[in-house]
């Protein structure tokens, strides 16, 4: 199925207020990244859709990866199909101030370590994960590195958290 | 030598303690084999035949920390390593040299700005006895390193009082 296929399906399922847009990057000779722009709360709903239907069957988690942007922190979901042999590309906002978004690694398992990396690394909270822990920085650690705010940390304090 | 002179059989030699361990010391340093970055290849680089860091009776890599005299820290250490680096330091038996190779070693190299979880400088956790920079350095600079190294252990006082405590 081609990338827009899929939006139309999703569509016709979960709505308009589910599946907010598709957004394809460079014009029309060379379209290039596409992606379904979905609401937070359908996620799971979705995903589990997607996995589970027959015309669509995706059944790999490729990436799953954590973005600041200017006004969101972004979720974003790439997707195979052995069966298919095609792609698609989800993407969700959650508000800065309270970054939340609900897990999916009860549908692909692959998901578990992606969302523990982006829990760590940029502090979005998974919600329903069932160890949502860092993965790459120590315990002790302070704050959230990649997030546009960060600051440096000092070498004493990290001695003084027990680094 | 006059009194020792014909005593014993040929092929004795009379010479300083200090000078004996010394020798036997800078002789047969057997490094650590341990590897943190891309540093580490450069490191097997010159323990291979090319460079052949035997030469120097220092190409006997050790798989454990108990049975080497030397350890290169040979890449990028982070926060998180640099407690199982002091570990690692810990379990060698004295004496033992270490080496800060490559500039991530020396100083956080080029993740001094924006590393937040890279160690800026190997000895604030052990201490180092010579720093060999580069990115990564070539073999021939690790090699100086080693001879550098050599000519530290050459003037080890053993049985003799150092000079600073004598004074």
């Amino acid at each position: 199925m081609e990338h827009l296929e899929i939006f139309n399906l999703l569509r016709e399922k979960f709505g308009e207020d589910a599946i907010l847009e598709h957004i394809v990057s460079g014009d029309e000779k060379d379209p290039r990244d596409p992606f379904i722009l979905l609401k937070t709360d359908t996620l799971e709903d979705v995903c589990r859709f997607l996995r589970d239907d027959e015309r669509t069957a995706f059944d790999m988690l490729h990436c799953l990866s954590g973005v600041e942007a200017p006004e969101c922190f972004e979720s974003v979901y790439h997707l195979f199909s052995f069966k298919h042999k095609h792609y698609v590309t989800l993407k969700v906002c959650a508000s800065k101030s309270n970054p939340s978004v609900p897990s999916v690694a009860s549908i692909w398992s692959a998901a578990n370590w992606h969302e523990r990396e982006s829990y760590d690394l940029l502090g979005i909270n998974y919600e329903g994960h069932p160890d949502l822990t860092r993965i790459l920085l120590g315990d002790a650690w302070e704050g959230h590195p990649l997030r546009k705010d960060y600051k440096m940390p000092e070498h004493d304090r990290l001695k003084e958290l027990g680094f | 030598m006059g009194y020792l002179e014909g005593k014993f059989e040929e092929n004795v030699i009379v010479t300083s303690v200090d000078a004996v361990f010394n020798w036997a010391r800078l002789s047969s340093i057997w490094p650590m084999t341990f590897g943190l970055a891309c540093c580490a290849i450069e490191m097997m680089h010159t323990a291979a035949c090319r460079f052949d860091l035997d030469r120097f009776g220092a190409g006997v890599f050790r798989p454990s920390p108990r049975q080497a005299d030397l350890m290169i820290v040979a890449g990028t250490v982070t926060y998180k390593m640099a407690k199982r680096i002091e570990l690692l330091y810990n379990q060698m038996p004295e004496p033992r040299w270490v080496i800060a190779m490559g500039s991530c070693a020396i100083g956080g190299g080029p993740y001094h700005t924006h590393g937040y979880h890279v160690v800026k400088g190997v000895d604030l956790y052990i201490p180092v006895d010579i720093f060999v920079p580069g990115c990564p350095p070539r073999p021939e600079a690790l090699m100086a390193g080693l001879i550098e190294l050599q000519q530290k252990i050459r003037q080890d006082r053993i049985l003799r009082k150092k000079e600073s405590s004598a004074a």
